[in-house]
């Protein structure tokens, strides 16, 4: 897609006012809560921490470019399975998080998934859910090496 | 089919949740009309202070600006009401016209009683032209003395917040037997008293508010889009009370809502400006809250300054019970703020135990504060963890295990109902199996050890038990008008039943990421004997549902639930009739079978009809007896003859570190019971996050005001919540025992084990420190105020 934009404006207010592409939250003012996090050329940034003009020339995926039609990628199929959302609120933002690590690491522990989660805060789950749908991801992904691991065709698997 | 619930009761997947993984739900920010313009609120910088003037005509002048509103252009809006003052007790605000309190006005005019009362109102043709215009609003503040202390409000010469509120004493309340009490206190082998602070803390669900108002001149209708927990409650008093409109001028829609915790169910002025501001402009008005104004204004939490006692035997038998409380109410009494503070605090306080004599007395008081409101687990999170303090200090005076301490004096499983003594009546409970079940999961008699370890490698370890019961289910609307509350509290619901076997299900309360949806439907499918997925349900619409309640106090499963069930019924009833009269039978010949098939009795293979069949026949309406109408559409207000009380145990595990006093939670038991549970997956979720939210507050969640009233903590760097790395997995079980107060059995869920984390963990955290003389530490718990304990003496540089 092509926007123009002003210097100032954050990426997060080009995606939801200027492209209606409102699966990105906002949940605070500095940064803190995680609900903008989008993917820039595949890594993970707070789209309110961004300017938009910083993006021209790479790529954008915000959530609403990650299930496949009518469908679920592999991190948003494992946080169903887990009820890894209550609110919703601050759920693309994890999933944009999580498809970054996982995209990274095949097999994070634990403790890797909660430090890389710090990110994103949420008030609902008490990051049980999120944590173990995460799990569920990586042990899917693990479990079937013949299947392309990029994120989005691991789905179903 | 077996008579084994197949639907209800059994774990399943959200239909709620792929949406909102897609991010395709619309939440009140994603709210679009044509032609909306967009509001700012302008918040005082000040905690006290008389406004000498506003100039607006700077901020007028500012590019798009379309409208600048103050308290001067609107003379005939009432103020915003409280409708829950404490039973017994009179309101000394000045009262609403309609007799009624009354609380704060839909902008301050004169004066501002704390940061963030609302001023004046900016709309503009987006939001940036009206934040940018509110920094135009020039106000003339003469500077008032401030008071942010519950206690110092009420001592001698403190500043006044309302000139008829004297001494800035909302209410003295008390409940139990105070002579009793004071008795059982003097002639008492071991008494033990605490000094508590129950601090200040602000819910943050991850989405701010937000409203939409949609005045269309022509039909003279209302509609307000907000994000909120009762859209039924807020048609009533925006409409009715505040307003002065026709209820059936005003339509109220909650989308999709990003979590509550007990803020969003409040009155906010910013509701009814989106409404009086789109009738002023003839043009939608959209106003979405930033972090920093949903802190200054949006209602906070706990707050109560506490001297408590305890008295007992030298063998554990705890013999009365004695708290003196100073609750801060903030600026203005909140739409319930008042109540939450006394009665849910108050009767609450004895918890799991026997005690024969207790007595609580609760001055609540207003502060140049922002309005106090609850929060999850609001009143009982405050009872419980003064009582579970308690039966620690005691237990540690005696020289007795808590655990021992705590199993001597549960209310034993025979004595139910129980009067508590304090003005609740438990309806049912197993507190041994609870109690003995969480401290097995917990592996609570291998503690010794790991003690051991964990000081090997440089770690205090620490264990903290925490028991309580949680009054849920509100409610009784005759017990909760003795309780003080305005209005009724009771649950809707309407099913109809389509020509082609769906149905759809309506609903009063409104979901904030509880999954109603997907319970709701398992609820109507299991009465009914049909697929969940035949169930459509709705709610969070005035226009869609019959009158409702709302969602709050954990209520929605135990009481929208057993009202679906029984407006169920009623639809398996009319069935049945319309049975009988096309197979000319008596009635009770027709049985309802779990499958949905209707059938005369023992004919079932001849004599039988599918839902959908009896759906479609009652439609058409052809051949139906005069006292049978046409198609099914039922309702149920279901009014519960008292409330439920879900209870339970956990357990925290913690580990102080020796060198930096940084507490990790380890391990978390928790063994709940909230009766008869419908679906387990979303229970889990619930109690999950309740936990961590009482996590929160022990160990890093604190509201800080500073001595002129400004709110330090007033974004997400300054104001800590928990994150993914704070906390572990944690050990869940329940137990369950059914409430006699509604057909399903069920009980509050959704804060319940908010209630118990924080006396828990500072349990865990005294336990660990025990050998220093440490016997108590206020919330929250961090490194610094730990590393104290250690280092009283500091270190050498």
């Amino acid at each position: 897609m092509e926007t123009d934009a002003e210097p100032q404006q954050q990426l997060v207010e080009t995606l939801r006012d200027e492209l209606g592409l409102t699966g990105t939250k906002v949940g605070c003012d500095t940064g803190q809560c995680g609900t903008c996090v989008v993917q820039l050329d595949g890594l993970s940034v707070k789209s309110c921490l961004v300017l938009t003009v910083q993006t021209d020339a790479h790529e954008v995926t915000t959530i609403e470019g990650v299930a496949p039609e009518g469908g679920l990628d592999a991190v948003q199929e494992s946080l169903r399975k887990e009820h890894g959302t209550q609110c919703g609120f601050c759920t693309p933002g994890v999933v944009m998080s999580l498809r970054d690590l996982l995209e990274r690491e095949k097999e994070p522990s634990e403790a890797r998934i909660r430090e890389w989660l710090t990110g994103n805060l949420c008030r609902c789950t008490g990051y049980q859910s999120i944590v173990r749908g995460a799990q569920g991801v990586a042990a899917a992904s693990v479990a079937a090496p013949t299947v392309d691991t990029a994120v989005g065709t691991a789905a179903g698997s | 089919m077996s008579a084994e619930r197949r639907v209800l009761g059994v774990a399943s997947d959200c239909r709620e949740d792929p949406q909102l993984l897609r991010g395709e739900a619309t939440f009140i920010a994603d709210v679009e009309l044509p032609r909306m313009a967009h509001m700012a609120i302008l918040g005082s910088e000040h905690a006290h202070a008389l406004i000498k003037g506003i100039d607006t005509s700077a901020a007028e002048a500012m590019p798009g600006v379309l409208k600048v509103v103050t308290a001067a252009d609107f003379p005939g809006v009432m103020p915003l009401p409280c409708i829950w003052i404490p039973g017994g007790v009179e309101s000394h605000f000045p009262p609403h016209p309609y007799g009624l309190p009354g609380s704060r006005p839909v902008l301050s005019g004169d004066r501002v009683r704390h940061v963030g009362d609302q001023i004046a109102a900016v709309v503009a043709e987006t939001a940036w032209q009206a934040y940018a215009a509110l920094k135009a609003i020039r106000v003339d503040y003469e500077l008032l003395p401030v008071v942010t202390r519950a206690d110092d409000a009420v001592a001698e010469g403190a500043p006044q917040l309302h000139e008829a509120v004297p001494g800035n004493l909302n209410a003295y309340w008390t409940c139990g037997e105070k002579e009793k009490t004071e008795q059982a206190l003097a002639e008492a082998e071991v008494l033990v008293e605490l000094d508590l602070v129950n601090q200040r803390t602000i819910n943050s669900p991850m989405e701010p508010r937000g409203a939409v108002g949609h005045y269309v001149a022509a039909t003279e209708d209302y509609t307000l889009y907000a994000s909120t927990q009762g859209p039924h409650n807020h048609r009533f008093l925006l409409a009715a009370l505040v307003l002065g409109i026709p209820f059936n001028k005003l339509r109220v829609i909650a989308p999709t809502v990003g979590g509550s915790f007990g803020t969003k169910g409040y009155l906010y002025p910013d509701m009814a400006l989106v409404l009086l501001l789109s009738k002023m402009l003839g043009r939608p008005v959209k106003w979405v809250d930033t972090r920093t104004g949903l802190m200054r204004s949006t209602v906070q939490g706990r707050d109560h300054r506490q001297h408590v006692t305890l008295a007992g035997t030298r063998d554990g038998r705890i013999t009365g019970l004695h708290c003196t409380s100073y609750a801060n109410l903030g600026a203005y009494p909140s739409t319930i703020g008042p109540g939450v503070a006394t009665a849910l605090m108050g009767r609450s306080i004895s918890g799991m135990y026997q005690i024969p004599a207790a007595f609580c007395e609760v001055y609540a008081a207003f502060t140049n504060t922002v309005p106090l409101g609850a929060q999850r687990g609001s009143g009982r999170a405050e009872a419980t963890f003064l009582m579970e303090r308690l039966v620690d200090r005691y237990a540690a005076e005696i020289g007795m295990d808590p655990a021992e301490v705590r199993r001597k004096n549960l209310v034993p499983d025979d004595a139910f109902p129980y009067e508590n003594g304090l003005g609740w009546t438990y309806d049912s409970g197993s507190y041994r199996e609870n109690f003995d079940k969480a401290l097995a999961l917990a592996g609570y008699p291998d503690m010794d050890a790991r003690r051991v370890e964990a000081r090997g490698r440089g770690k205090r370890l620490g264990v903290g038990i925490a028991c309580y019961v949680a009054i849920c289910g509100v409610g009784p609307s005759t017990r909760m008008s003795q309780e003080g509350m305005l209005g009724g509290t009771w649950e809707s619901s309407n099913i109809r039943v389509h020509p082609t076997g769906e149905v759809s299900a309506t609903v009063g309360s409104a979901s904030t990421g509880q999954s109603h949806y997907t319970v709701y439907a398992q609820v109507v499918a299991d009465e009914l004997g049909i697929d969940p997925a035949q169930v459509q349900v709705m709610e969070a619409d005035t226009l869609r549902a019959p009158y409702g309640q709302g969602t709050y106090g954990s209520r929605s499963f135990s009481m929208a639930g057993p009202s679906l069930a029984l407006t169920a019924r009623k639809v398996k009833e009319k069935m049945r009739r319309a049975a009988a009269a096309l197979f000319h039978v008596d009635v009770d010949k027709v049985v309802y079978g779990e499958d949905g098939v209707i059938f005369v009795q023992g004919e079932r293979e001849t004599q039988s009809k599918t839902f959908a069949d009896l759906a479609m026949a009652l439609w058409y309406g052809w051949n139906l007896p005069p006292e049978i109408e046409p198609t099914i559409d039922e309702t149920t207000f279901f009014d519960p003859p008292d409330f439920n009380y879900p209870f339970g145990t956990h357990v925290a595990v913690v580990e102080v570190d020796e060198l930096t006093g940084e507490t990790e939670v380890v391990a978390y038991t928790a063994v709940d019971d909230a009766g008869f549970v419908g679906n387990p997956t979303i229970v889990k979720g619930q109690i999950e996050g309740s936990i961590v939210h009482g996590l929160g507050q022990a160990l890093m969640e604190r509201a800080v005001y500073a001595e002129d009233g400004q709110l330090v903590s007033a974004d997400l760097r300054d104001y800590a919540l928990p994150r993914a790395a704070d906390v572990p997995f944690f050990q869940l079980d329940r137990t369950e025992t059914p409430t006699p107060h509604n057909p399903l059995g069920a009980k509050g869920a959704g804060e319940i084990a908010t209630v118990p984390p924080a006396a828990a963990v500072v349990n865990g955290v005294v336990n660990a420190l025990a050998d220093l003389g440490v016997q108590h530490l206020d919330m929250p718990l961090t490194p610094e105020k730990v590393w104290r304990q250690l280092y009283p003496e500091g270190v050498a540089r």
